[in-house]
């Protein structure tokens, strides 16, 4: 009796820990409606949804892994030139590709990791660069196989289940990013709420103590370093495959730096940061920068600025303390 | 065989005085990051103001070339002031995140703001003609310029080191460096140091990014596109140090000039692969304190 | 369920198509045109400089337009990202709905965006990304700027029949480097000289002096030093100043990426007699540049300075427009390619041009420049003409 209520206990304890709380459906039913509602935009919404899984990938990483990188788009980058060489070379399957994608950026993730975890601080921010900058300057040189500068040609991608052709409406496209999104959320959100995860928010605080209790710090960021990388591969894949076109943009700093810049407007550590960073973002570029580019960057540095200064985490800070004050 | 000899001494000449510009303008960040706790990823804001600064008033105004100079400088140190008592001091020894996010805006702010105030393109300078031309020395031509970035390295360091260990204020620095807290409890004012140190550091890169315009080009995107190059010699020197960047610099411009001379297929392989093993054999730097 | 919905809408659009067509002859009919640009970003600068000619044309000559029609320019930022610049693309035919896309200064974006004109039948005017392949990626792209091949084998032609004997290349480590080296390499060896090395220097360098000094070592006699327009010019101007390169009796040249007319204000005197291949120079004494230039600083200022960016752009709008005045505004995309693959312009401010129905590429003038003082001031003067210049590259490659 008393193993079976202890069986009980954990169970319930797992399930708590778990359990989906009725908000978080909200994302998913606003990302089903934007497919009926906003047709003329589906495009940019199947970029959009690519881009939060890269920017998830970075929360894991930086907000409960405490790592701070410049080099994530080494990940995304790896991922996309894996499923647009395997399609422009006969294999366009996207499935498969977005597979493949994964675990080449997951092995790339791996394997840095291994070598540049050991350090921290400023040493380790150069380090994750110079892993970025290593790939884009390789991808550069063998321009045989990647494209160079000019970008990768011939990325013909196969209809997903050989039905659902990839159209210039991007109506295939939202529904593809959005399921890989909801599954690399999935994937995310169990390493966050499990044990495993919780030890990483332990080494992030005081990593001291958690030495001190024996948990196998190293190992566990290196695991979460590769799971975040395999995440980041796939967001590279899904870009690549939707447009058919990897460009050495894939590995810049630019999209390594965006991708922090969106992290922190929508909230670091939180899961959810992406979610509201990455449309906010997206959208301000697509209205506001042709109007006048030069104040562009001026007020997204002004905006950098001040969500440090005052809104440090974000907007899903500011909902938080909002939330707090108003005496839930 | 006295080709191959000349080259050497060319490409050493030029790696050295590559080297001093990044020195010039790097030992501020390593003893504020050192001193403070804080990754100002903007510090070639700094230099690129002192750049600025320099061309337009050479360009523009005809102000002499050491009067510009000193004007590069100043404006560095009196733009820190303001930054760093109403921004930097609130996240000194905080979240690293933080201060990479804080100065990441800081220089699109000021790639913006330099666009604005002076347009896209690249600012030249044209030294002045006792600077101009080539001099020779033991047979061979040396170009007068990059000679007297030498020399300004040279006595700047001297100076600085001088500094560092002669004077109360460099032994107050060296102090809270070492240990901040005990430096605070002999009654060290730690506040006032932090805004001189800045100030100086500040300085220092506003002349080194006006004594380098020629070689690393005034453009609005400055702070950005030579980030890369002022954190490395930070990181392989190690924080808090005077001496470590000056190691570093030499390490960096003469080997990558020489690297690129001698390699130029894999010219830019080869700093990043040196960076990374020298930060995987020494994490803390060359000499910084692990 | 939805059909007593969608009926009285389907009656009131089927209304106002039939009224619409009914006064068709009246309506005004504005073509929409997709500009595609990289307004933020690294190449802001040619970016703007491209945007002001196209826009200059399209003010000066609206008047010359049919009545009843009218240009609308929609202007789309790529922010230098070929992804970014697809999905415009894609949003410029599908929501802009509109009947011609225009503009592009990268070429990854370029890459990018042609199997879309290709798909949806809709024409793009290249009007500045050069890389040699793009007219060749979808049969609905035509090009008003220029390629690399097209500068390059020239001036590497003349640099042989100078007597120049012995040559050494040094070029930027990407796609558009390699090409300028393979072109001057290829006319520079045509015309029997030898190629002592070449070399490649990474793209984000600020110091060229190492790579510099390898050409002094060598010693050859003529040195053919390439970097992409304005970012690297002064870094490499000075590497040459420094060692004194031409002091050493070697001879210089490039294309006109090296000494754009806009930066050579600033070189102070390092430029003199530097010799470059190029399509335009400000300093040319035709009519027609003439024309230009007073309609360009009545409308931008004196301190502004178009180059061959800014005719690359007007020169696309002069092809659009002469396409909009043939067909009064109605053509499909079939249409506007067949009349834009044969188009020509005895009268641009860069001279004749013309684009080959066979490859859609553009035929134009190579003038070999050298810089001299004119009234005080540094120009790229025009010291020879290789005429009616084809592509070399896709001569040399013809499709498989």
């Amino acid at each position: 009796m008393a193993a079976e209520a202890a069986r009980a206990a954990v169970v319930e304890a797992f399930a708590r820990r778990h359990r989906f709380r009725p908000l978080e459906a909200v994302p998913w039913l606003i990302a089903a409606a934007g497919y009926f509602l906003l047709p003329q935009y589906l495009t940019l919404g199947a970029q959009i949804f690519a881009t939060i899984l890269f920017v998830l990938s970075a929360d894991l990483v930086l907000g409960y892994a405490g790592i701070v990188t410049l080099g994530q788009a080494a990940f995304f980058g790896t991922g996309a030139y894996t499923a647009g060489i395997l399609a422009a070379n006969g294999w366009g399957e996207p499935l498969s590709g977005l597979a493949a994608a994964a675990l080449a950026a997951a092995l790339v993730g791996f394997l840095s990791g291994l070598v540049i975890l050991r350090t921290g601080g400023l040493a380790l921010l150069i380090q994750t660069l110079i892993v970025a900058t290593t790939l884009y300057e390789a991808a550069n040189k063998a321009s045989w196989l990647t494209g160079g500068d000019d970008g990768l040609q011939g990325v013909v991608e196969w209809p997903i289940f050989g039905v659902f052709r990839f159209d210039m409406l991007g109506r295939v496209a939202y529904v593809y990013c959005l399921a890989v999104l909801f599954v690399g959320w999935l994937a995310a959100r169990l390493v966050v709420h499990s044990p495993f995860g919780r030890s990483l928010t332990g080494a992030r605080e005081n990593i001291a103590r958690m030495h001190a209790i024996g948990a196998p710090v190293a190992r566990r960021r290196l695991i979460v370093y590769t799971i975040s990388a395999a995440l980041a591969g796939a967001s590279g894949a899904l870009i690549a495959q939707t447009t058919s076109f990897v460009g050495l943009t894939s590995l810049s700093l630019e999209r390594s730096g965006n991708a922090l810049i969106m992290l922190i407007i929508g909230g670091v550590g939180r899961l959810y940061g992406a979610f509201i960073g990455v449309p906010l973002f997206m959208i301000a570029q697509d209205r506001f920068a042709e109007i006048d580019p030069v104040y562009w960057y001026f007020w997204l540095g002004l905006l950098m600025v001040a969500v440090v200064v005052f809104a440090r985490g974000g907007v899903l800070g500011l909902v938080e303390r909002l939330w707090a004050s108003a005496g839930r | 065989m006295t080709g191959a000899l000349s080259a050497a001494v060319s490409i050493g000449f030029h790696g050295l005085a590559f080297a001093m510009v990044l020195y010039l303008i790097s030992v501020g960040l390593s003893v504020t990051m050192g001193l403070m706790g804080f990754v100002n990823l903007a510090h070639g804001v700094f230099a690129m103001l002192g750049g600025y600064v320099m061309t337009s008033l050479m360009n523009g105004w005809g102000v002499p070339f050491a009067l510009a100079l000193a004007a590069a400088a100043l404006a560095g140190a009196a733009a820190s002031i303001p930054l760093e008592r109403l921004l930097y001091r609130r996240f000194y020894g905080g979240e690293e995140l933080d201060q990479v996010l804080l100065t990441m805006g800081l220089i699109f702010m000021s790639v913006a703001g330099a666009t604005h105030l002076w347009g896209p393109l690249t600012q030249h300078m044209q030294p002045p003609g006792w600077l101009s031309g080539h001099f020779d020395l033991g047979g061979r031509s040396f170009p007068a310029y990059r000679s007297f970035l030498i020399v300004c390295g040279a006595v700047l360091v001297t100076a600085l080191w001088l500094g560092l260990e002669r004077t109360r204020f460099g032994a107050q620095v060296r102090a809270a460096v070492d240990n901040l807290r005990m430096a605070q409890s002999v009654g060290i004012n730690t506040s006032r140091l932090f805004m001189l140190t800045f100030a100086l550091g500040s300085g220092l890169a506003g002349l080194g990014g006006g004594l380098g315009a020629d070689l690393l080009a005034i453009s609005p995107s400055y702070a950005l596109q030579y980030l890369v190059y002022f954190i490395i010699v930070v990181a392989v020197g190690g924080l808090g140090s005077i001496r470590g960047p000056f190691v570093a610099a030499l390490l960096i411009g003469v080997a990558d000039t020489a690297f690129k001379y001698l390699l130029p297929e894999l010219g830019a392989f080869f700093i990043y692969a040196l960076t990374m093993a020298l930060l995987l054999w020494r994490p803390q730097g060359l000499f910084g304190r692990a | 369920m939805l059909g007593n919905a969608l009926r009285p809408r389907l009656l009131a659009a089927a209304a106002v198509l039939f009224s619409a067509s009914a006064f068709g002859a009246a309506e005004a009919q504005t073509v929409k045109i997709g500009i595609i640009n990289s307004y933020s970003g690294f190449v802001a600068q040619a970016a703007d400089e491209m945007q002001k000619g196209i826009d200059l044309y399209a003010k000066l000559h609206e008047k010359d337009l049919p009545p009843g029609v009218k240009v609308e320019l929609i202007k789309r930022d790529d922010t230098s990202n070929p992804e970014t610049g697809k999905r415009l693309a894609q949003e410029l035919i599908t929501r802009d709905q509109v009947q011609l896309l225009a503009g592009v200064v990268l070429s990854p974006v370029a890459a990018a965006v042609a199997p879309l004109t290709a798909e949806a039948k809709v024409p793009l005017v290249l009007t500045n990304a050069a890389g040699v392949q793009l007219t060749r990626l979808s049969p609905y792209v035509v090009r008003t700027s220029f390629t690399l091949w097209q500068q390059c084998d020239p001036i590497g032609k003349w640099a042989a029949e100078q007597g120049w004997k012995t040559g050494f290349t040094e070029v930027t480590d990407f796609i558009a480097g390699h090409d300028s080296e393979n072109a001057f390499v290829k006319g520079f060896t045509d015309g029997g000289g030898k190629i002592l090395d070449s070399v490649r220097y990474p793209m984000q360098n600020p110091d060229f002096v190492p790579f510099v000094q390898r050409v002094k070592d060598a010693h050859p006699d003529v040195a053919f030093l390439w970097v992409p327009a304005q970012t690297q010019a002064t870094a490499m101007m000075n590497a040459i100043r420094d060692l004194g390169l031409r002091e050493a009796g070697i001879h210089i040249v490039s294309a006109q990426d090296l000494l754009p007319d806009e930066e050579l204000p600033k070189m102070g005197d390092t430029p003199l007699g530097l010799i470059t291949a190029g399509n335009y120079s400000t300093a040319a004494d035709r009519p027609a540049n003439k024309a230009f230039l007073a309609a360009w600083s009545k409308e931008y200022g004196d301190q502004s300075i178009p180059d061959f960016f800014s005719v690359g752009g007007w020169d696309g709008m002069t092809a659009i427009f002469d396409l909009i005045k043939q067909t009064k505004g109605k053509f499909t995309g079939d249409e506007a390619i067949a009349f834009l693959s044969h188009w020509k312009n005895p009268d641009s401010p860069r001279g004749p041009i013309e684009i080959d129905p066979n490859t859609r590429d553009i035929v134009q003038n190579i003038y070999i420049r050298e810089v001299k003082k004119i009234d005080g001031r540094l120009a790229n003067v025009e010291i020879a003409t290789i005429p009616m210049v084809k592509d070399p590259w896709k001569e040399l490659n013809p499709p498989k």
